[in-house]
């Protein structure tokens, strides 16, 4: 931990994801603050609401993660003046890249996904390193617990190879219950064995009707 | 008599291998991390004897390699250790002291002492200048009385009324400085030393899940392993899960015929050369 002076970043840990579905997104995080072997608290949101199709859900530096958001909320008001509308959640995808590009010399220790409807009503999620390499996937994890969830939804959610072609479609043909299922599953899963990851689940779905949010409490040891 | 007499064989380590060592390291080598176990573990001496107590979650980094380790070890029927640090070296040297113990045992004729485990367990890792990573907390009753000692890695020990070990020591600790006092009953013991391992449990990363129990009194050990259970996993898909053969996709085959092995048979049998 910051032992020497030149140090600037922290990593408090947590585990974010996202999965898209075919009129519908799912994003979930764990609630759990930590730094070291210590829990900072067991209650805070790495979910932040961009936009009314658009959630952000970020893993890593604390202070680094509030600056970010703070950054797109207030780019996302300047945008709404300037075009009179809502940002669209591949537009938003685009600014947050250019944003974490911007320092690509002092980055944003920050591991995002992005999550929302797309212009057409489909599940849209985009999956980021912490200087601004994005893709749009069907499904993605980020934070600490991310290696032990991704293998068990590449093999749930089938992801078609990317080799084969013509090129599939990536989102999961699962209705709305069934994925937020996997995801309490499979984030119960990872906090039995990933120490950064538990206390509470927050899991936020995002359909034509809005945005509507649910907790599930996770293992506090 | 030509030959040199043997050497007596020495202890410690040989650090033969040290510049080669350095040299790997200095070409990239990633060493592999050792398993240390995390851990909060706790003794406390009560009016009949003393309580032992440990968690039960062992870690590799950031990740749970078992979730129900044991870290109470067997050292004499009346005499038990707790351990804290690497857990091949917590594990090697309570297994060690232990039949050492026995072998004295059978010596001797008389049931073990926890002075005489204390000072086998200090003078080995002593001599091992603490690259033995063992933090131990020693407790017993034997003819003297009920003891407990803490044991360091580098060879130091303390005798104390209570005592706490591990990353989540601190928070066992602030438990039992509130909360202890001489003449406990054998259930208030039981009751604090649970309390202290669940705030380690809940309030340190490094330990976790159940709560194992030790209680050594004259004549008699309890080992409660499982004493408490209060981490079950909070959620589980009822829908289960399948997996069907060919899940993997398959890009391309290629299939390759093993060539039959010609094998010339010489005479006479090839080892006897």
């Amino acid at each position: 931990m910051a032992l020497r002076g030149d140090w600037m970043y922290e990593n408090n840990g947590g585990t974010c994801v996202a999965i898209a579905g075919i009129d519908y997104c799912v994003v979930a995080a764990d609630t759990r603050l930590s730094v070291g072997y210590n829990i900072l608290t067991r209650d805070h949101s790495k979910i932040c609401s961009l936009a009314d199709k658009v959630v952000l859900a970020s893993s890593g530096f604390q202070g680094d993660i509030r600056a970010l958001h703070k950054n797109l909320a207030a780019r996302h008001l300047l945008y709404q003046h300037q075009h009179n509308k809502q940002m669209s959640c591949p537009a938003m995808g685009q600014l947050l890249s250019n944003t974490l590009y911007y320092k690509r010399f002092f980055p944003y220790y920050a591991f995002n996904v992005l999550g929302g409807l797309d212009n057409e009503g489909k599940g849209c999620v985009f999956t980021y390193d912490a200087v601004g390499s994005y893709e749009r996937v069907g499904y993605s994890a980020q934070g600490s617990g991310s290696s032990l969830i991704m293998p068990v939804l590449d093999n749930q959610l089938k992801s078609p190879s990317p080799l084969l072609l013509p090129a599939r479609d990536a989102v999961t043909p699962l209705s709305e219950t069934e994925a937020v299922d996997l995801v309490k599953d499979v984030f119960a899963s990872a906090t039995e064995r990933d120490i950064y990851t538990g206390d509470k689940l927050e899991i936020v779905v995002i359909n034509a009707s809005g945005i509507k949010r649910e907790y599930l409490e996770l293992r506090k040891d | 008599m030509g030959r040199m007499t043997e050497l007596p064989t020495k202890g410690g380590f040989s650090f033969d291998l040290c510049t080669r060592n350095d040299m790997l390291l200095k070409n990239g080598l990633q060493m592999p991390p050792f398993r240390k176990t995390g851990t909060t573990i706790v003794g406390l001496v009560f009016q009949d004897g003393v309580v032992l107590g440990a968690d039960t979650r062992a870690t590799e980094g950031p990740i749970v390699a078992d979730k129900n380790f044991e870290k109470i070890h067997f050292m004499a029927p009346n005499i038990y250790c707790c351990g804290a640090g690497t857990a091949a070296d917590t594990e090697a040297v309570t297994d060690m002291v232990s039949s050492q113990l026995q072998l004295h045992r059978y010596a001797t004729g008389r049931e073990s002492r926890v002075v005489t485990a204390l000072t086998l367990l200090k003078s080995h890792l002593f001599s091992y200048q603490g690259h033995v990573s063992a933090a131990l907390v020693l407790g017993g009753f034997d003819v003297t009385g009920p003891h407990l000692h803490t044991v360091y890695p580098h060879g130091s020990t303390d005798t104390l009324p209570f005592a706490t070990m591990g990353s989540g020591s601190l928070a066992a600790m602030s438990v039992f400085e509130s909360k202890y006092r001489e003449g406990l009953t054998r259930e208030e013991g039981i009751e604090l030393v649970a309390e202290a391992i669940c705030a380690g449990i809940f309030n340190d990363l490094g330990s976790g899940s159940n709560v194992d129990v030790c209680v050594i009194t004259e004549g008699k050990t309890e080992y409660l392993r499982n004493y408490q259970l209060p981490n079950p996993r909070t959620y589980i898909s009822s829908k289960g899960y399948t997996f069907v053969k060919g899940q993997t996709e398959v890009l391309s085959t290629k299939i390759t015929s093993i060539q039959p092995k010609v094998e010339a048979v010489e005479g006479g049998d090839a080892m006897e050369e």
